[in-house]
């Protein structure tokens, strides 16, 4: 849909304000580019409807080069949506709606039935379009501004800051209204932002970018949970990182590390001793390459320990386990439906690695209850 | 006084009509340089400011003093008186035009070229009928001095109501004075008044009430 090839902005002093970017964006796939003032994400927005001339590199939209499209013409095939909203104050909010239409020609007839149309899909009663922009709130305003965008149907939307101008309950409400929108039309958006919250609530994919170069450009699970370098981190902020635990975290970020075990071969009576020694009423069995082949419990050792003299005999190898990357959402769940008091985590290579209990959620769910427990902890030796 | 219509009435009616027309075509020629000028210059904000104070100073020459350098250029008559005037009256307009353009609205003129507005969309669609109350206050001034100084055109073989002053000034009559202030006065506030009408009508709808608002 939309391609950036080696993409390269350079004014004259010499000063590189995006360097060498190279991005694909999907049909229908809704894009946040982010980051801090100056690093470039609002440039590289100008440079698809040829705001702002490129300098070195090629952007194509739908396979064609836009070099090879005259800008005017492009920019009506491009819906445009900007911060300051931008009505015509002196055109009735029907001529607003259908401008682009104007500038295409459409008949009189044509513009009226699409601004009814458009109208109705924010929700907003007919008598206003034949009202003056100033008449509307500043959040009308801006359902105003996206339907124009809308208005000749474009496939690929650009938005710079749109709600960023707003209230923060009018921006809430529109944020909705819009990610619904867009599911709704299927439209392709690039959305230019500086506000996390924003981006993580409506980007399938976020583009962080600094100095003019993109530092990673990834869903927003994948972004909370692997942020590539500090500076993502810094720029997610502990909060969100926290806050984002629970959805993202992993089993293997929360797993105590290393679980009770017996080797396969173990006589019963050296197994007991151990789950007499470590405190616990069940042994994971391992191999020799620490794969996970089953677990033994007291009751079992009890009942069978006139039969059987190694672990392999009565050990129960129909048990659930955890992939150590699968994500502790899910292993909750699990945990928690099926009753079992700890699930064994392993790797790919079905290798032991750790274990999730009962217990290690109880100390989760204190955390997200009553915040970090090494604060509470720093907390109370202030105290003292 | 009725003697005075009788002697010289018809010839006021004369005059009056010579210095109306005399000022209203030196506006018309102003407002066809300035405002596609200002337009221009809009779009170079440097030049601009150089080129706006370049005019300025050519408006501080004296009136007389120009009429006078114009005598030996294009001769007497009315198209000189009316060259003249129409210098003066262009830095107003053009001041306005170009402030007025310049102060649309810098979001509303993005969204427009972001829509894909060409450059002369942009200009007739927006930013002209936008910036028009600016441009109309410019016109407006200079209209009304430039009926005023039209006077001097009497100077220059340009005929208007400013015969009726030069005379009464060379006779010692200060009636003939009068006679040609009076009506240049009634004729200024006149203009004024159309204009301002004028303005109202062409400003766009949504603007008016906007300005109540604010």
């Amino acid at each position: 849909m939309l391609e950036f090839k080696n993409v390269k902005k350079r004014y004259g002093g010499g000063k590189t304000v995006v360097s060498n970017l190279n991005l694909k964006i999907e049909k229908g796939e809704f894009v946040c580019f982010i980051g801090p003032s100056g690093c470039g994400k609002t440039t590289t927005m100008k440079m698809v409807n040829r705001l702002i001339h490129i300098s070195e590199g090629s952007i194509l939209v739908d396979g064609k080069n836009i070099k090879d499209q005259d800008p005017v013409e492009l920019r009506r095939s491009i819906g445009y949506v900007i911060q300051q909203i931008g009505l015509m104050p002196h055109m009735t909010i029907k001529e607003n709606i259908v401008l682009v239409g104007t500038l295409l020609k459409w008949s009189k007839e044509k513009k009226d039935a699409r601004a009814k149309e458009l109208l109705k899909l924010v929700g907003l009663p007919e008598e206003y379009l034949d009202k003056y922009p100033h008449e509307l709130s500043g959040g009308q305003q801006q359902r105003i501004g996206v339907l124009r965008a809308l208005a000749a149907n474009p496939p690929l939307i650009l938005m710079d800051e749109p709600f960023g101008a707003l209230d923060p309950i009018t921006r809430d409400s529109l944020q909705e209204e819009f990610k619904k929108l867009q599911k709704e039309l299927d439209k392709t958006i690039v959305f230019v932002t500086h506000d996390m919250d924003e981006a993580l609530k409506l980007g399938d994919r976020i583009v962080i970018m600094k100095d003019g170069e993109v530092v990673q450009a990834d869903t927003p699970d994948e972004i909370l949970r692997n942020p590539a370098n500090e500076f993502v981190e810094e720029f997610l902020g502990k909060d969100r990182l926290i806050q984002g635990r629970p959805d993202v975290t992993t089993v293997g970020q929360i797993m105590e590390g290393s679980p009770v075990t017996v080797q396969t071969g173990t006589t019963l009576k050296s197994a007991i001793s151990t789950m007499r020694d470590k405190h616990v009423d069940s042994l994971l069995v391992v191999d020799s390459n620490h794969v996970l082949k089953g677990f033994i419990d007291i009751e079992a050792i009890n009942l069978n320990y006139k039969k059987a003299n190694q672990v392999d005999d009565i050990m129960e190898t129909d048990f659930i386990s955890v992939s150590q990357d699968s994500l502790l959402r899910d292993t909750v769940h699990r945990i928690l439906r099926r009753g079992v008091k700890y699930v064994p985590v392993i790797d790919n290579d079905q290798k032991l690695t750790g274990i999730v209990t009962r217990a290690t959620l109880a100390n989760l769910v204190y955390d997200t209850i009553w915040g970090d427990g090494m604060e509470l902890a720093e907390a109370a030796t202030a105290t003292e | 006084m009725m003697e005075f219509f009788t002697e010289h009435g018809n010839d006021l009616m004369i005059k009056t009509w010579e210095h109306f027309y005399i000022s209203l075509a030196a506006i018309l020629l102003g407002v066809l340089v300035a405002v596609p000028l200002g337009i221009m210059l809009s779009r170079t904000p440097k030049f601009a400011d150089r080129f706006i104070s370049f005019v300025g100073i050519l408006q501080t020459i004296p009136s007389l003093a120009i009429l006078a350098f114009f005598i030996p250029i294009m001769g007497v008559g009315k198209l000189p008186a009316i060259l003249a005037l129409f210098f003066y009256s262009l830095l107003p307009i053009l001041r306005n035009t170009y402030i007025g353009v310049r102060d649309v609205d810098k979001g509303v003129v993005e969204a427009g070229k972001g829509m894909g507005m060409s450059n002369r969309q942009s200009i007739v669609k927006m930013e002209l009928p936008l910036a028009l109350p600016v441009i109309m206050a410019g016109v407006r001034l200079s209209t009304v001095y430039l009926i005023g100084w039209a006077t001097l055109a009497a100077f220059i073989g340009g005929g208007g109501l400013g015969d009726f002053i030069f005379d009464g000034l060379n006779l010692y009559q200060p009636a003939l004075i009068i006679a040609g202030t009076i009506p240049a006065t009634i004729l200024a506030v006149i203009a004024d008044r159309s204009l301002a009408y004028l303005e109202n009508r062409l400003t766009p709808e949504g603007l008016k009430d906007s300005y109540e608002a604010a």
